[in-house]
């Protein structure tokens, strides 16, 4: 079992470990040929980078970590990815979307 | 079954279990001629409705009804309808929850419930809703799904007799544990036409609440996502009513009957398919009364050459025909719209004194017989 959620303010830090709250899934649309992000009353088309950054949302990783191993992966700076982070993962806070282990 | 070109598949559905309620709330959007029972689809009937929609491309089905629970199947339907692929709201009274049921539906795949309250405090919500112990039921439900952290949408319909209380309402929601709040002012379909005197907001509480809702967004960014629809008859331009007719979503009564929306029943000479006879797909994109107002070609003036006509879409069909007489009309909200006097009317009609027990509240299906 992980630690208590954090369910009433969503707030990011490096130190954060985020994950998709419950009720929020990532699925494959296939009739469109994409993949969104469902959640409630809400519908979210997913670009290649948003869904690379959800495929790292374990809830153990911190979000340093998550930024570092993107880096690596795609073979980028970390501050460039860490922007592009910080910004989709910040806007899905605050709609709701993420959990945060703590 | 092939997409014809233009038409795109639909995102969501309203799925109506059922028409049967132990609330009676004088604002319900189902009809007047509600429907029994008997009338009702079978299990099996509707988890092959909700694999023909996933097929489709729906996306998000709302369970729904009336109040789905009183479904004895509800927990088999969630699990077909969550089995398809699809993300499952639902959307209750909470009453006919119980911790039990909730494990199951939880276990089901619910993903989501959506919970209507009628007002702020015992009294007036009981009032509104016409069931005594409601109000009690359904903070005991929120605690429920809350323990399950199942995100939970609160819904209040706003009206002339509860708008003052939108500071509370939005201090509920928190307090609950939603993680979104949906402030929907009333609309005047089903039984709220038969109570526009005793719902219809004044002027200034609606620019109340708006301004309420625009400080608590802010205040609560993080905490509480809140959808508000506002009033739509002190706008200059009708809302896109369910985004577009037949461009995004769709409805199954309890019968099986499909409709563009709730309301549209109420448009004469409109032929509705039902799931019965016709698979989702063929009715979506070849029934009569999803391609009836589809697109812009059935539009008349002003909307015709209105270049607002792809971004509200004429605005609401059943407001029109209610209003100016005639589905095809601009939606009469419209400033552009020659019948917009007659909504001025209505506004104006509104006495200033109302009695506050005066409402003729939603009947039980059997007894509109
Ligand atoms: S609006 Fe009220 S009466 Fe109508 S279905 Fe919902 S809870 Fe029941
Ligand atoms: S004229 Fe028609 S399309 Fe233009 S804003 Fe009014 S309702 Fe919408």
């Amino acid at each position: 079992m992980t630690g208590p959620v954090n369910e009433r303010k969503a707030s990011l830090n490096m130190a954060s470990r985020p994950r998709l709250a419950r009720g929020v899934r990532m699925r494959e649309d296939k009739v469109r040929g994409r993949t969104v992000l469902l959640a409630p009353e809400r519908t979210v088309a997913l670009d290649e980078t948003g869904i690379a950054i959800l495929n790292q949302l374990d809830g153990k990783s911190t979000l340093r970590q998550v930024i570092d191993t993107l880096a690596e992966t795609y073979d980028a700076p970390a501050d460039v990815i860490e922007k592009d982070v910080v910004a989709f993962l910040d806007d899905l806070g605050a709609r709701r979307f993420l959990e945060f282990e703590s | 079954m092939n997409a014809p070109p233009g038409i795109h598949p639909p995102m969501a559905m309203l799925a109506e279990l059922t028409h049967r309620c132990p609330l009676a709330c004088p604002y319900c959007s189902n009809p007047l001629d509600l429907k029994t029972r008997a009338e009702e689809l079978e299990t099996r009937e509707w988890v092959r409705v909700f694999g023909e929609a996933a097929d489709l491309g729906v996306l998000h089905v709302h369970l729904s009804g009336g109040e789905p629970a009183a479904r004895p199947d509800l927990v088999e339907l969630t699990a077909a309808a969550s089995g398809s692929g699809l993300y499952t709201n639902l959307i209750t009274s909470g009453i006919g929850l119980n911790e039990k049921r909730m494990d199951a539906l939880a276990d089901a795949g619910l993903d989501h419930v959506q919970l209507s309250v009628q007002g702020v405090d015992e009294q007036a919500a009981d009032r509104v809703g016409g069931y005594t112990g409601g109000y009690r039921r359904k903070m005991d439900v929120a605690r429920m799904v809350r323990e399950r952290r199942i995100p939970l949408t609160v819904n209040a319909v706003c009206h002339r007799q509860n708008m003052d209380d939108i500071h509370c309402i939005i201090d509920l929601a928190v307090e609950l544990g939603a993680r979104r709040l949906e402030v929907a002012t009333v609309q005047f379909t089903g039984w709220a036409t038969v109570n526009r005197q005793q719902l219809m907001p004044t002027r200034a509480q609606v620019a109340e609440t708006t301004a309420a809702v625009e400080l608590a967004r802010r205040r609560l960014k993080g905490v509480l996502v809140i959808d508000y629809v506002p009033a739509d008859y002190y706008a200059t331009y009708p809302k896109a009513c369910m985004g577009g007719w037949g461009r995004v979503g769709l409805n199954v009564d309890p019968s099986g009957k499909v409709l563009p929306c709730h309301a549209a029943e109420m448009i004469p000479g409109l032929v509705f398919d039902n799931v019965r006879d016709k698979s989702l797909a063929q009715i979506w994109y070849d029934g009569d009364a999803f391609n009836a107002f589809r697109g812009t070609e059935w539009m008349k003036q002003p909307c015709r050459t209105c270049e607002r006509r792809e971004i509200d879409f004429g605005g609401c069909r059943c407001q029109a025909m209610a209003i100016a007489g005639e589905a095809a009309f601009a939606d009469p909200v419209c400033a552009k719209s020659p019948h917009r006097y007659l909504v001025d009317q209505a506004i104006e009609s509104l006495g200033v004194d109302f009695v506050e027990a005066d409402f003729r509240y939603r009947a039980a299906p059997e007894r509109t017989r």
